[in-house]
């Protein structure tokens, strides 16, 4: 049977490479996404490198001026700085929670309870729900005097800030909306991630005499840390690709507090038309993205059991 | 020792009821909190504006009224919002299907010279941000005249899938071989085989992949924003952002084209949903 099997797919490649047409066969069924990928992806790519080394406004020709607009955006561009550091207070805020949160919720669906399906579902409404009504939903929720969110603080007594006028609160609050919103996707990866720890792992530690919250902290946890791991370089990557919301929520305000990377890459490309300097920002960010998931990677070696 | 044995069945079986009396309660309160949001949303853009207003605040509208749905519906295009959102995604994930099965399969069956590295390269583009392409974009579609039509949503997102071609690969090496041998032997055409055996066996990741690219193009708010400014072009996206220009704080407004927008998208998820957590699942990326 497997004789014969191997026998026919034999008789099958000398078939294809004996007319020589067919070796070139499969260039035709990739051209449709290889034209596409050269025309939108990697020519402009080349195209965004060439411009970040002009200056141009769309409107007189480009302007060759070297690497003048890397070397202002790092050295005379006090708001670039702020923006990056922003945006890695953006990250800061939300890597404890969008690591924590949908384990606790994986590790809760992860057993045969009754409605399963049901609590999947609410956790993953807000993911398929989109950045615009999300951000409008929430800057109701904050609002300083009507919004749900200080409403339901004064019953506590609390005195809540007017979240998104507050240079200090705007932040961590939209962090919030996107930790939220990412909760059930991350929950997904870590349901797939439990589903893939053997069984005989738990019950030779139960017969050991482990109980549960050891084991999910010497069994479950190491198990689960390449999934910990994509998460947070996920996370890192989605908070500096972050535009819809901060359009929809703050503007970038107050005082450019929340004002993140894309943002102000928007403002300058779309807004003042400094299409040169806006590509030198997006080679940056490129480069940034490169560096942080190197050091992640790097970091991984101390922390993630493969 | 029977009666031991029993009273441990049973304080088992207790502990048992604890843990899941416990694991129902968090995540009720954890499913509130996420669900909470949307209720606030539905139950506010049945108000008035006045009662929207009100302190303490009304869980459900005392007196509701659709008139902000009315406003959207008449006083705007939200009509032509949602033909242009829907015909965007349509024809966006239609193309992409194609596209990406047709390279999925070359991909995972045929042999040619190059294929690997040209698979590489064809990956290699998911990690390229956004923000390096959109700006060459731009001014390309503005060169050719593509800006303010639907063409720079529509072509690039037929044409340049690498994640579809991704998942979709990854799928065909899980199908059996066998059956594409067969047809091979009997002088089925290498497109003959794509259209009648694989393209068919493919379905469940086919809908898969055109839940993710519907989703991601319905909530797409950064391509028509930088591509569309006249109004009779915007998608649902750009129309509820419209709107809040221009009523910043008519909240009633605001929540009823909010869940204008994401009424069609969860109708989508409800009737596929267990095509989406297998997206999920299967590659760990979002479309």
């Amino acid at each position: 049977m497997a004789q014969s099997q191997a026998l026919t797919r034999l008789a099958v490649r000398t078939k294809i490479q004996g007319i020589r047409w067919h070796r070139y066969e499969g260039y035709l069924f990739v051209a449709p996404l290889i034209i596409g990928i050269v025309a939108f992806i990697f020519l402009p790519i080349a195209a965004s490198l060439y411009m970040s080394f002009h200056t141009w406004d769309m409107v007189s020709p480009p302007e060759l001026v070297g690497i003048k607009n890397y070397a202002r955006l790092v050295s005379r561009d006090r708001l670039f700085w702020k923006v990056l550091g922003n945006t890695f207070k953006y990250a800061g805020w939300i890597i404890v929670p969008s690591v924590t949160f949908p384990l606790i919720l994986a590790a809760l669906l992860d057993r045969p309870i009754r409605m399963r399906y049901l609590y999947r579902l609410a956790f993953f409404l807000p993911l398929v729900t989109s950045v615009v009504a999300v951000g409008l939903m929430f800057r109701w929720l904050y609002d300083g005097e009507f919004g749900l969110i200080n409403y339901s603080l004064s019953w506590v007594g609390i005195d809540g800030p007017n979240w998104l006028s507050d240079p200090f609160w705007a932040m961590p609050a939209v962090a919030m909306v996107t930790v939220w919103q990412g909760l059930g996707y991350n929950m997904v990866l870590y349901l797939a991630g439990l589903q893939g720890i053997p069984d005989h792992l738990h019950e030779a530690a139960t017969i050991d005499g482990a109980g549960p919250f050891s084991r999910f902290f010497r069994i479950t946890i190491p198990l689960l840390t390449p999934t910990m791991f994509f998460i947070l370089v996920m996370s890192v990557i989605g908070t500096f690709q972050t535009f819809g919301l901060i359009y929809v929520m703050t503007q970038g305000g107050p005082i450019n507090s929340t004002n993140v990377y894309i943002y102000y890459l928007w403002q300058m490309a779309f807004g003042s038309s400094k299409m040169g300097y806006a590509s030198a920002m997006a080679w940056i960010l490129a480069l940034v993205i490169f560096t942080i998931t190197m050091i992640q990677v790097r970091l991984a070696r101390l922390w993630v059991h493969y | 020792m029977r009666a031991a044995r029993v009273e441990r069945v049973a304080s088992s079986r207790q502990q048992q009821l604890i843990a899941n009396t416990v694991t129902h309660i968090l995540l009720i309160v954890l499913g509130l909190a996420a669900l909470a949001p949307f209720w606030w949303m539905i139950s506010t853009s049945f108000k008035t504006e006045f009662e929207a207003f009100q302190i303490p605040p009304t869980w459900l509208p005392l007196e509701p009224t659709l008139e902000a749905y009315g406003d959207l519906f008449l006083n705007q295009p939200f009509g032509i919002f949602l033909y242009n959102s829907v015909k965007i995604a349509i024809l966006g994930v239609g193309g992409q299907l194609i596209t990406s099965s047709l390279a999925a399969f070359a991909f995972a069956r045929l042999d040619f010279p190059g294929k690997n590295v040209l698979f590489i390269i064809v990956l290699s583009t998911m990690m390229v941000p956004y923000a390096v392409t959109v700006i060459p974009l731009y001014i390309v579609m503005h060169r050719v005249g593509w800006v303010n039509t639907h063409l720079p949503l529509i072509v690039p997102a037929m044409l340049s899938s690498a994640y579809g071609t991704f998942l979709l690969r990854q799928f065909m090496f899980s199908l059996p071989i066998e059956l594409e041998d067969a047809a091979r032997i009997d002088g089925c055409s290498s497109f003959g085989i794509y259209r009648r055996i694989a393209l068919p066996l493919m379905k469940p990741a086919l809908a898969t992949l055109g839940v993710f690219s519907f989703m991601a193009s319905w909530n797409n708010f950064f391509g028509p924003f930088i591509f569309l400014d006249r109004k009779h072009l915007f998608t649902v996206q750009l129309g509820v952002a419209l709107v809040q220009r221009q009523w910043y704080t008519s909240w009633p407004r605001l929540m009823a084209g909010s869940v204008v927008v994401t009424l069609p998208v969860l109708l989508v998820f409800l009737l596929l949903q267990r095509y989406f957590v297998r997206g999920i699942s299967l590659t760990g990326i979002k479309g």
